[in-house]
């Protein structure tokens, strides 16, 4: 575990000294910015409404900055030739894939949390709860993992950083509209289909301020899935080329 | 010790590696001599426990690459074709991470990464970006990584592919440096560097070793080409009939300015150069001069990458 902890800490740096990390940083609060201030904050609405829609719109932002934040972790490796100094190393794929996933998932918490501003904001002139608050970023948090843990499988898997953000994208995507796959199949697979939706079935729910578990147990086990399929993949390449 | 038995390696349906087997003693440097493509990063990456062999076994101190392949890593340090550097570290932050990786207790990696700086002469290079070193402090680097953990045994890919001149002369010295501590194994497809720093070599050609052992016992019975120039002329040559005789092929005979004739054959011996000297000589061929057109080793090496026969003693 202590290799994995330092290859999170190599890869959080790796972030910050790159300008591709500063990019995405500044973007993404950019966009967070300008969503709450131009839809959450207009018009007449109450400050439990503007919390909900920040939270919202920041699962949105969340998404897409963990497809490149992930994008690079396996795929930029391979491209720099640097992989090899993992895979020679007495450390198991397993804890390579931890490490990788802890230092992004590092990453886009220091990203969320520089959004923080936003919704103290709304409980200093408003009348929300700061559960409501912990909340919504507990879920911001758990979406956040399970996409780059899903875009760590796919950069495991791709040849380079670009198809690597493409894969994770349609994956997301996929997983984003599952509801709508839902509604036409009836059933017992028409209810499994839709617990797989990634927004509307459990992430509503932390933007109002309630921690469901099913929701929890559904993003650590989507992280977990992906995860297992990346230390596989990894594990498989010694078979390999 | 590394042992190696019948390793077979196939990428689909193509072999990468056939039936190779060799042993590397404590202490030794050897060299992994071929042309690109012959598998010798293959076998390399085998060793290293980066592939898993289609067949065959490899074991490092009785330590098999796949039954545990954790602790094999831990007796190998790697140094691949490309270092694997991450340019924003500078050096002593990279061979600290490489110690962190490798298991090095935190309470020893600051003196090991200091006597590492050392060993390798990065010292003036310590505390720069990896990005901004020359291509012969990157492989120093890279050097550096593989024995941060002091590692029995180094595998270095290719570690002198593209310095100049003066970067190969030092690094030679780091490489027979690391000798006193470490066996060392590396590959290369340049004849002189494996002759100049390797106690002893294999010779890998189509995913197989034709050959193995010292530089002195691979070059004993090996046919080299040869220039003799000769008083005389080609028809006077060809028909004394003496050029063609056994342990000499290859032949080409030519006229030159001056009343002289020019002989290139390749010859199997020294023995049979000074049979074919006396032979030319008893003949009214006046010798000139007789000079070997290729090294022993390079000769040898290009008789067994072109599938050709006749290497004795120390073929495999």
């Amino acid at each position: 575990m202590t290799a994995a902890l330092h290859i999170a800490r190599r890869e959080l740096a790796g972030y910050l000294s790159s300008m591709t990390g500063w990019w995405i940083l500044a973007l993404v609060l950019l966009a967070d910015g300008l969503l709450f201030n131009g839809y959450a904050l207009s018009g007449e609405k109450k400050s439990f409404d503007v919390l909900q829609l920040f939270f919202y719109y920041s699962s949105g932002t969340t998404m897409v900055a963990s497809v490149f934040i992930s994008m690079r972790l396996f795929a930029e490796e391979r491209q720099q030739g640097t992989m090899v100094l993992l895979e020679s190393a007495p450390i198991p794929e397993h804890a390579v894939v931890v490490g990788k996933f802890l230092g992004a998932w590092a990453f886009l918490l220091l990203l969320l949390a520089l959004t923080g501003y936003m919704p103290a904001l709304v409980v200093v002139n408003g009348k929300v709860t700061v559960g409501h608050v912990f909340a919504g970023y507990a879920g911001l948090a758990l979406l956040g993992a399970a996409c780059i843990a899903i875009g760590a499988f796919a950069s495991s898997v791709a040849k380079n950083q670009i198809l690597a953000a493409v894969l994770a994208g349609a994956i997301i995507v996929a997983l984003l509209l599952s509801w709508t796959l839902a509604r036409k199949v009836e059933g017992p697979v028409g209810d499994v289909v839709g617990f797989l939706d990634l927004f509307d079935q459990h992430f509503r729910t932390f933007s109002r301020g309630t921690v469901k578990l099913g929701s929890v147990a559904y993003y650590a086990a989507l992280a977990y899935g992906a995860l297992l399929s990346t230390t596989a993949v990894l594990s498989s390449r010694r078979w390999r080329a | 010790m590394i042992e190696v038995e019948g390793v077979r390696k196939f990428y689909g349906s193509k072999a990468a590696l056939d039936d190779v087997s060799f042993r590397i003693d404590r202490g030794e440097v050897v060299g992994f001599l071929g042309l690109n493509g012959a598998g010798k990063t293959t076998m390399l990456r085998i060793l290293c426990g980066l592939l898993l062999p289609s067949a065959g076994r490899v074991r490092v101190d009785g330590i098999d690459a796949v039954d545990e392949p954790l602790e094999l890593r831990r007796r190998i340090g790697f140094l691949p074709d490309r270092p694997p550097l991450y340019g924003e570290m500078s050096v002593r932050d990279m061979l600290r991470y490489a110690g962190h990786l490798n298991g090095v207790p935190s309470r020893n990696l600051a003196a090991r990464v200091d006597e590492v700086i050392e060993l390798t002469g990065l010292s003036r290079v310590a505390f720069d970006l990896v990005e901004t070193l020359s291509h012969g402090y990157r492989q120093r680097t890279g050097i550096a990584t593989a024995i941060v953990h002091a590692p029995r045994f180094v595998v270095l890919d290719e570690p002198i592919s593209g310095l100049d001149p003066a970067q190969i002369v030092e690094m030679r010295s780091v490489i027979r440096g690391l000798k006193d501590k470490h066996t060392v194994l590396m590959s290369s497809h340049i004849l002189g560097e494996v002759s100049a720093t390797c106690d002893r070599i294999l010779v890998l050609h189509g995913g197989r070793i034709v050959a193995e052992g010292s530089e002195a016992d691979l070059v004993k019975g090996g046919a080299r080409r040869t220039e003799i120039v000769a008083r005389g002329t080609r028809a006077a040559l060809d028909a004394a009939g003496i050029v063609a005789r056994d342990g000499v092929t290859d032949v080409e005979v030519g006229d030159i300015d001056g009343g002289l004739v020019r002989i290139r054959a390749r010859v199997a011996s020294d023995e049979a150069c000074e049979h074919l000297v006396g032979a030319l000589v008893h003949g009214g061929f006046g010798v000139r001069s007789v000079v070997p057109l290729e090294s022993d080793l390079e000769s040898l090496f290009l008789q067994l990458t072109a599938g050709t026969a006749g290497v004795t003693g120390a073929a495999a």
